[in-house]
């Protein structure tokens, strides 16, 4: 389950304020935020530029090229499943096209019932035990079809 | 009282697994029986498809079984306290299976052994001998001896890694840094995770000693968002370092400091480019910087930074405590010392294997790898990541060396080798290239940005079968702009996957068109 709260200028005050005092500190400000809040809502944007003394566009810039960081909360969970070559080498198309047509949701999209967000990533080191997955931060290798369809039913059932 | 001591790794590989699920059990068989065991987490020995492999202490030595599910862990405790040998998971002595008894391991000689946040265990196996040379030595002769060893950069560019230090030693500037590339984004390479979570305090060491060489403060090591144990295991090093005085205000000795911190970047694989990490620990979006000025004149926040990829780092430790001669008189040609080649993929034997360079291509995916996982035949082989290049059978006997693979059309890049069976299609594999250099282009420069999409619409028409002899010319011209007009290694070597499927596997990209041709 991704354990994340509502949106709180005052909670996110004190994530920013908390980074007082590190050099380039706006990756690790953002990391927080995400954590806390499962995404980077707009209203963090202008709380960031102020902190670190930046233009809101330059804090825009940083947040939309980094692929992690989202601007809308996630689904109950999150799946991210490998799209590198070593997954590849041992069916890992396969298993995200079967993730894609079982979910109905594309790349960075969540199910419609709101249970899981399938999202793309490029290699978790787990290249010996491929095909390799993590779900809600636990990671999985030697990924059949078996085991996705259990993670999917897993995921609408909690 | 004790009656047994097993080892189970916590190394993410085995996490993924079923690690953790086999420790509980066997823990749970213990206190069933009544017997009290205790449970080592370590890294990984890096052998992947025995994983989850539990070893247990012997008097003779550690005996490994392997793999091991939790429903064979109370059978394997059984075992353990009476005849081991009779378990069917039974591997024998650990150091005598032979994937590891053919390795030299000098980086990787802790990993898999010791618990990875024991500065105790890790003193005991030798740590910290290589940074108590190097302060008997000195700056200037910690420099020279790392110079001699011959020490390449292990992120595949292959810059002598002494050289580096050299230039920053010798640079003006308020204050330095050491930065540790562990952004480790080349499908198919786990070393730097591996190293993190078995033995943390090696590359803590080694940035000590470079930052004593270069008279640095400050360390910084980047890794990635998608390596949360590492994380974890990297920072609670850090502290427990810094709770020893290994590192803080003291940590070289007569008052002279060095601070380290972990740097999470998020999900963007041209932050592993050297310039495009300066950037992004500024806070930066990660876009590539134009060279000159080199990083070790003006680096992070401006001021002279050695940047080194992390197993480079890790290798110093050993380097200093044993003198550059020894590491040096392993290798061939101008590659000296050992890589940690990681062997992945459709692979029978998948995992890390440290070897002195020499071995061909062929011996590391055919005799040690074993061929493929599936059985089919073994048809291409990508070494170094998305990056590099595509080898077919027909040139197996490339020697493992940087020279050699350039000699090749290919690099070793971080030692990744990725096995592909027959099943393979390499006009898509080509495609793919050029599809992941155009998600992953920082935008600065026009041939990466443009031309990786342009590629990938191309090789989509020779795909379809489209004027397939044309589009072919026009991909390989477009792989020359974007080699030789690009700023960083993304765009430069992204061509390397592209051509050499071309070249090796032209069947691949003519089938459609001979398809049509026949209708």
């Amino acid at each position: 389950m991704i354990d994340s709260v509502e949106w709180r200028p005052d909670r996110a005050a004190e994530i920013i304020a908390g980074h007082a005092g590190t050099e380039g500190a706006a990756l690790p400000i953002l990391h927080d935020l995400q954590a806390e809040f499962g995404h980077v809502p707009a209203e963090a944007v202008p709380l960031l530029a102020e902190a670190l003394n930046l233009s809101r566009a330059d804090i825009h810039g940083v947040v939309s090229f980094y692929h992690d960081f989202r601007d809308h909360p996630p689904g109950r969970h999150l799946l991210h499943l490998c799209r590198a070559e070593a997954c590849q080498s041992v069916g890992g198309d396969a298993l995200a096209e079967h993730a894609r047509a079982r979910l109905g949701a594309g790349w960075g999209q969540t199910s419609t019932d709101g249970a899981l967000t399938l999202e793309p990533i490029f290699c978790l080191g787990l290249c010996a035990c491929a095909p390799a997955a993590m779900l809600d931060g636990q990671v999985i290798g030697r990924l059949d079809q078996a085991r996705l369809d259990a993670i999917i039913d897993e995921a609408r059932a909690r | 009282m004790t009656v047994a001591r097993f080892y189970v790794p916590a190394d993410a590989g085995a996490l993924a697994v079923g690690a953790d699920a086999v420790a509980g059990a066997l823990a749970a068989a213990a206190s069933a029986r009544g017997v009290a065991i205790e449970l080592v987490r370590t890294g990984s020995r890096g052998l992947y498809w025995l994983e989850p492999m539990v070893e247990l202490a012997t008097p003779a030595g550690r005996v490994a079984f392997g793999p091991v599910t939790a429903a064979d862990a109370a059978s394997v405790l059984d075992a353990a306290l009476g005849q081991p040998g009779a378990s069917p998971l039974f591997l024998g002595a650990t150091e005598a299976i032979a994937y590891l008894a053919r390795q030299t391991r000098l980086t990787f000689a802790r990993c898999g052994i010791v618990d990875p946040l024991s500065l105790e265990q890790y003193r005991a196996a030798g740590g910290y001998r290589g940074l108590e040379r190097a302060l008997t030595l000195g700056p200037a002769a910690t420099v020279e001896e790392v110079v001699a060893s011959g020490l390449r950069g292990r992120g595949g560019a292959g810059f002598p890694t002494g050289i580096k230090w050299r230039t920053v030693a010798a640079a003006p500037g308020d204050r330095k840094y050491i930065v540790c590339n562990a952004d480790e984004g080349d499908s198919g390479t786990f070393a730097d995770r591996m190293l993190m979570e078995g033995d943390p305090f090696v590359l803590i060491e080694g940035m000590t000693i470079a930052a004593f060489a270069v008279g640095a403060t400050k360390g910084y090591i980047y890794t990635r968002s998608e390596y949360p144990h590492a994380i974890a295991t990297m920072r609670r090093a850090i502290t427990i370092a810094r709770a020893a005085c290994c590192l803080g205000p003291d940590a070289l000795g007569a008052g002279r400091g060095f601070e380290l911190e972990v740097r999470v970047g998020a999900g963007a694989y041209v932050c592993g480019e050297e310039t495009a990490m300066l950037e992004s620990i500024e806070g930066k979006r990660g876009i590539v910087r134009a060279k000159p000025p080199l990083p070790a004149h003006k680096g992070l926040f401006g001021q002279p930074t050695v940047i080194n990829n992390l197993v480079s780092l890790a290798s110093v430790p050993i380097i200093l405590a044993d003198g550059a001669t020894q590491y040096r008189d392993l290798g061939m040609g101008r590659s000296r010392g050992t890589m940690p080649i990681q062997l992945a993929g459709n692979l029978r034997y998948p995992g890390l294997f440290e070897a002195a360079f020499g071995l061909t291509l062929g011996d590391l995916v055919e005799d040690i790898g074993g061929g493929t996982r599936s059985g089919r035949k073994l048809r291409a082989v990508q070494v170094g990541g998305p990056l590099g290049a595509y080898f077919p059978p027909a040139l197996f006997d490339t020697p493992f060396d940087y020279e050699a693979f350039t000699a090749a059309d290919g690099l070793i890049g971080h030692g990744g080798v990725v096995g592909f069976d027959d099943s393979v299609d390499m006009a898509r594999q080509a495609r793919f290239a050029m599809e992941f250099c155009a998600i992953e282009s920082c935008g600065k420069c026009t041939p990466c940005r443009i031309g990786s999409t342009r590629g990938a619409e191309v090789i989509d028409r020779i795909i379809a079968g489209r004027n397939v002899a044309a589009n072919i010319a026009l991909v390989e011209d477009l792989c020359a702009t974007m080699k030789f007009g690009s700023l960083c290694a993304l765009g430069g070597f992204t061509p390397y996957p592209v051509l050499s499927a071309i070249r090796h596997f032209p069947e691949d990209f003519t089938r459609m068109s001979e398809a049509a041709a026949a209708e």
